[in-house]
């Protein structure tokens, strides 16, 4: 879409938002626009609201009981915590991807195919397959799963699980994918497979990571914003975070100073 | 025409799962026709008209089925009474049990009347079942209808099964607390009753308890004494007795698993322990009247003693080792949830085993041991068969563990399971025992709970 | 100093220990004492005196018009009698009227009702013909027989005479008499007559309740622990369910007794001595039970699969029922089992219904009147014929033999669906 000769891809805009715990103020005052179409990588030291914001994003939030949260999240100009907003509705728009993979203790055929069982999304059972082939294409895995789609997804090896756990979230066709921390449990070689992809999906999804890797951050996102208990820093281009932070707390962050 | 309740269930069923069928195929052909996605899946819809339809009318025929027959009684009652003003009570339900009998066909007779009132009797009967299963399945259709009709591809069913769903699992948890209230009024009541009888004081503080009353019903507790102080001082006695027996095995036992034991050991030990505690109590007491009674009446006679063929100390014994598994599985989950680091930090500082259990994990765990022991008192207090087929029936007031002694629950059941009217005060006088019971055990039970929801936080 | 402090510390410790094990041996002596005691009492119930009788049936005399066996025909002739004359033709020495009356004792007073079912289910031939049928004897010759009755002490203070000993050694001479395998214990309902009494009414009368038990409470449970777990907000209601839940696990067994009485029979109306009501309270009195192994089920599956579906758009409801519920029913099922285990050996609740009445007929339905296996038992140690004291020990075994392969079940179950997650 582009008006007035500049390009409007804002998926996300948040607006002073804050989150609380009981009364624990969990991140104060987020204001931030992430962009269409591009890995938004956030990054902070443990404890720094990073998680707490992403879980924001779809409403994950709700489970946790005491938590509050203020301000206003849009999506698409969407207030996605308005009344008539069905959080099951945005999560289906908005999936995610989390720390440890979580495959579901049943086969890989039918990790894919909850998604758009439990949304409608095929009207039979070939359609159903198609969808299933389809995410597993996406997600880079069909040639090492297709034999084998009636088997556990529990005894895939992890940087799998965690693949089969994104196909999954492909599945159901979100609009944005929010990765926490997606290759904290991996090793660098399951890590660089599902960097690849990273970079593959976001032509098709915007993708929001939380990692506390600053060299992943580096590698995978075109913006990063920085968060320091519970606010945040800096957001900027990824390029200007890592050679030119404006804010002294970011440098310190990015040279290793504290994290 | 009659509509047995199992006719009735299975039509209401069949029409529930018609309207699921219904709902799902006729939202399809709303949405296409709207050219709109539903809201929800179409399964979601058909579910909404299923629960619709079946719940309420399901909880209609429960109520019909449960109310009709007493209210139809009722009816019968005061027909009867009406024939006959100068029937007083009992008679008049006398006659109206012999009208049930008569058309149930149980049992037959010549008198006029009762054949006229069993033959409208059985006519009520039919008509009750007809229009039960009438109302509950026109309700049901009624109510599938409305909901199909009204389901819209807009509509999100989706959310509204989920919360109708919730409200039921939500009345299923408050069961709780129905059965804890049914228990309280039901015991307060009956007990009510018994106290406009039998002074409350009287029961309290009695010394004597013979709930012999004479034959003649008009000379209300003229005879009977019910003091419960002698039946309660049984129930102790035995309890006590129980409790120097489950104490000390249960927490050696608990103590040694916990601590001493190898693995090996620990998992032969434990399931056989649970095995004892998965015997079912009216072995115990048949265990205890036929073995260990006679076992201790002999012992007792070759020391020269004079011990009872109902002795407490029989009945307690064996209650005692019924107990060791309760106590002992309990302990030992207190004792192993103390954690790890004090045993590491008196061990870490040269201290002994032993030395770690007395001084360190012992002092640790005792709020869950008082807790474990209290469960395990109220358990004794309220364990009924070994007592019933052990320990005597009548009310000494003794603390020699060689007598006989009666206990609450013994005397609880002999005064039920005789053949005596519900409202004779025989029987209301064990609706007065069983509220002590239930009131006794309910202090201890949530004194226990809460010492040890207590140690729980404090290693959380 | 140390040398010794050591060694009195270490004494200590041993002392302990001994204590210990002292305690545990006790413990499992005791329950191998219970459990030897009542299968050397019970295992000769196994076997039961028969005594075989040859008699010649006039089958016209039943036949109605159609050809069919009339049972009112059946019903009138007088079987004893037929049995009686049988008997005195085996001992034609017996003449005296009062010695008869004890010849007749030794056998079982139901002989000629079991001879009468015999012939019923015997295939239909016309014309007269010879049966040759054993029947039970007395229990008393019973249990002379199998040594049970001491013969030593004095004539008048045995159950059986020295006249009926001999007619019984005789009868075992001739090979006429002798123990089989009992098989009316597990074939028939309770009886006035140890020899006629079985377990089978009040087996299926604890299977009839079992089921209102676990049909009322599994689904119930299931509920409540489901939304205690996912759904309850914390609050005061939670909290009081709560509390009240785990109360209601430790209220004594007989206060669900009185409830029933007071709630179920006097004020819904419902009947007494009926598996439906025993059901109704055994399942509020393992609710709680099942509640809280349930509870702990739910809560031992990891969070992050229940993450995983509401992160992909499942509902909490979709969540909970779709992939919680599935992993968490061993589990559940496991909770069940030990509940279910603890409702079928409990007595007392049951007494106070009614489920004590001396009932003869085998149960058909959830309303009529039924006993159940462990008040049989208790019913049986309570009588004075020492024939059911070995009936009542032979039933224990069953009860516990099927307790402890549930438990074991339940300890199976659960190590083979114990998961590391």
């Amino acid at each position: 879409m582009r008006r007035n000769g500049e390009i409007m891809t804002s998926k996300f805009r948040t607006k002073n938002v804050e989150v609380y715990y009981s009364d624990k103020k969990a991140i104060r005052d987020i204001s931030l626009n992430i962009e269409k179409n591009i890995v938004t990588a956030l990054i902070g030291p443990s404890g720094c609201g990073k998680s707490t914001f992403l879980r924001c994003l779809n409403r994950m939030n709700d489970v946790i009981e005491n938590c509050s949260i203020k301000g206003s999240i849009h999506l698409d100009e969407q207030d996605i915590y308005g009344p008539d907003i069905d959080p099951v509705e945005l999560r289906a728009r908005v999936g995610m991807v989390f720390q440890k993979p979580n495959p579901f203790p049943k086969s890989i055929f039918d990790n894919i195919a909850y998604g758009p069982r439990i949304h409608g999304l095929a009207s039979s059972d070939n359609e159903l397959k198609d969808i299933v082939y389809n995410s597993l294409e996406k997600a880079g895995l069909i040639d090492e799963v297709k034999d084998r789609l009636n088997d556990q997804a529990t005894g895939l090896s992890g940087g799998q699980q965690q693949r089969i756990c994104i196909a999954r979230a492909i599945a159901v066709s979100p609009e944005v994918i929010l990765m926490d921390e997606p290759c904290s449990a991996l090793d660098p070689i399951a890590t660089a497979k599902i960097e690849e992809l990273m970079n593959e999906l976001c032509e098709s999804y915007t993708i929001i990571i939380v990692t506390h890797s600053m060299q992943q951050a580096a590698r995978v996102s075109k913006k990063t914003a920085f968060f320091h208990l519970g606010d945040l820093i800096e957001y900027n281009d990824t390029d200007k975070i890592f050679t030119q932070p404006e804010n002294e707390k970011t440098q310190d962050y990015i040279t290793g100073r504290f994290g | 025409m009659t509509l047995p309740i199992s006719f009735v269930f299975f039509v209401l069923l069949g029409l529930s799962v018609y309207f699921y069928y219904h709902a799902k195929s006729s939202i399809v052909r709303k949405a296409a026709f709207l050219g709109k996605r539903s809201k929800a899946l179409p399964s979601h819809y058909g579910q909404q008209s299923f629960l619709w339809a079946f719940i309420p009318s399901f909880l209609i025929l429960l109520v019909l089925t449960i109310g009709g027959p007493n209210y139809i009684d009722q009816i019968f009652y005061n027909k009867i009474q009406e024939l006959n003003p100068t029937f007083n009570e009992s008679f008049v339900s006398l006659i109206l049990a012999k009208v049930i009998n008569v058309s149930n066909g149980k049992i037959s007779t010549d008198e006029e009347t009762i054949i006229i009132l069993a033959k409208d009797y059985k006519i009520a009967f039919e008509q009750l079942h007809f229009y039960r299963g009438l109302v509950v399945i026109l309700c049901a259709a009624l109510l599938g209808m409305i909901i199909s009709y009204r389901q819209k591809p807009g509509s999100n069913a989706r959310e509204q099964v989920e919360k109708f769903i919730v409200n039921i699992f939500f009345a299923s948890a408050v069961i709780a607390i129905f059965t804890t209230v049914a228990i309280i009024l039901s015991l307060f009541f009956e007990a009510l009753r018994f106290f406009n009888l039998y002074n409350f004081f009287d029961f309290i503080f009695g010394l004597h308890w013979a709930p012999n009353v004479a034959i003649r019903t008009d000379q209300v507790a003229a005879e009977g004494s019910f003091g419960m102080i002698p039946v309660l001082l049984g129930t102790l006695l035995i309890s006590f007795i129980a409790m120097c027996v489950a104490i000390p095995i249960g927490l050696f036992s608990a103590i040694y698993l916990a601590e001493f034991a190898t693995p090996k050991i620990r998992d032969f030990v434990k399931p056989t322990l649970e095995i004892l505690a998965g015997i079912p109590t009216v072995v115990y007491g048949y265990f205890a009247a036929l073995t260990a009674a006679p076992f201790f009446r002999d012992i007792g006679f070759s020391l020269g003693l004079d011990v009872s063929s109902e002795s407490a100390i029989a009945a307690g014994a064996v209650m005692g080792i019924m107990i060791i598994p309760f106590i002992s599985s309990l302990s030992d989950d207190v004792i192993r949830a103390v954690p790890q680091s004090l045993r590491d930090g008196s061990m870490g500082l040269g201290a002994t085993k032993a030395e770690t259990i007395y001084i360190v994990i012992l002092p640790a765990a005792i709020p869950g041991l008082v807790g474990a022991v209290l469960l395990a008192v109220s358990r004794a207090i309220g364990e009924t068969m070994i007592v019933v087929m052990a320990a005597g029936l009548s009310a000494n007031l003794t603390v020699n563990p060689l007598d006989s002694v009666t206990t609450v629950t013994v005397q609880i059941v002999s005064l039920l399971t005789g053949d005596t009217e519900f409202d004779d005060i025989k029987t209301l006088s064990a609706f007065g025992l069983g509220l002590a019971l239930f009131f006794f055990t309910l202090l201890l039970n949530i004194f226990a709970l809460s010492i040890s929801r207590r140690l729980a936080e404090r290693y959380d | 100093m140390t040398k010794t402090s050591i060694k009195s510390r270490r004494a200590r410790e041993t002392r302990l220990k001994a204590y210990g094990i002292a305690s545990i041996s006790f413990a499992l002596i005791m329950l191998a004492t219970l459990l030897i005691s009542i299968g050397l009492n019970g295992y000769s119930a196994l076997q039961q005196a028969y005594f075989k009788v040859e008699v010649s049936i006039d089958v016209e005399k039943f036949i109605d018009e159609s050809g069919a066996l009339n049972n009112k025909k059946m019903n009138l002739f007088n079987w004893d009698s037929l049995v009686q004359s049988a008997l005195i033709e085996m001992f034609p020495a017996v003449k005296d009227r009062d010695e008869k009356k004890e010849l007749f004792a030794i056998i079982s007073a139901n002989s000629g009702y079991d001879l009468k079912e015999t012939v019923k289910s015997n295939p239909l031939r016309n014309g007269s013909q010879n049966l040759a049928v054993w029947l039970h004897l007395s229990d008393d010759a019973d249990q002379y027989l199998k040594g049970r009755l001491s013969i030593e002490i004095p004539e008048e203070d045995r159950r059986i005479s020295d006249k009926q000993i001999a007619w019984v050694d005789s009868l075992v001479e001739r090979d006429i008499a002798k123990l089989k395998f009992n098989k009316t214990f597990f074939t028939s309902a309770d009886s006035r007559e140890p020899e006629s009494a079985g377990i089978l009414g009040s087996v299926i009368g604890s299977a009839l309740t079992l089921f209102v038990t676990i049909i009322f409470a599994l689904p119930l449970a299931v509920m409540a622990a489901i939304y205690l777990e996912y759904f309850a907000k914390p609050g005061r209601i939670t909290d009081f369910i709560e509390v009240n839940v785990n109360n209601l696990a430790a209220v004594p067994s007989i206060v669900f007794g009185l409830l029933g009485l007071s709630v179920f029979l006097s004020t819904f109306g419902l009947p007494r001595s009926a598996p439906l009501v025993g059901g109704l309270v055994l399942g509020l009195m393992t609710l709680p039970t099942i509640i809280i192994a349930s509870r702990a089920s739910i809560r031992s599956i990891p969070p992050s699969i229940r993450e995983a579906a509401l992160g992909l758009g499942a509902s909490k409801m979709q969540a909970a029922l779709h992939h919680v519920l599935p992993l968490a029913a061993p589990g559940i099922l496991t909770g069940t089992i030990i509940g279910m285990a603890q409702a079928l050996g409990e007595t007392a609740p049951l007494l106070m219904i009614g489920m004590v009445a001396f009932i003869i007929d085998i149960p058909t339905t959830f309303t009529s009147s039924a006993t159940a296996m462990p008040v049989q038992i208790y019913m049986w140690s309570d009588s004075a014929e020492r024939a059911f004291y070995e009936r009542s020990s032979l039933a224990i075994l069953f009860l516990v033999a099927f307790l402890i392969s549930m438990n074991l079940l339940a300890v199976v179950l659960r190590k083979k669906f114990e998961k590391k997650w």
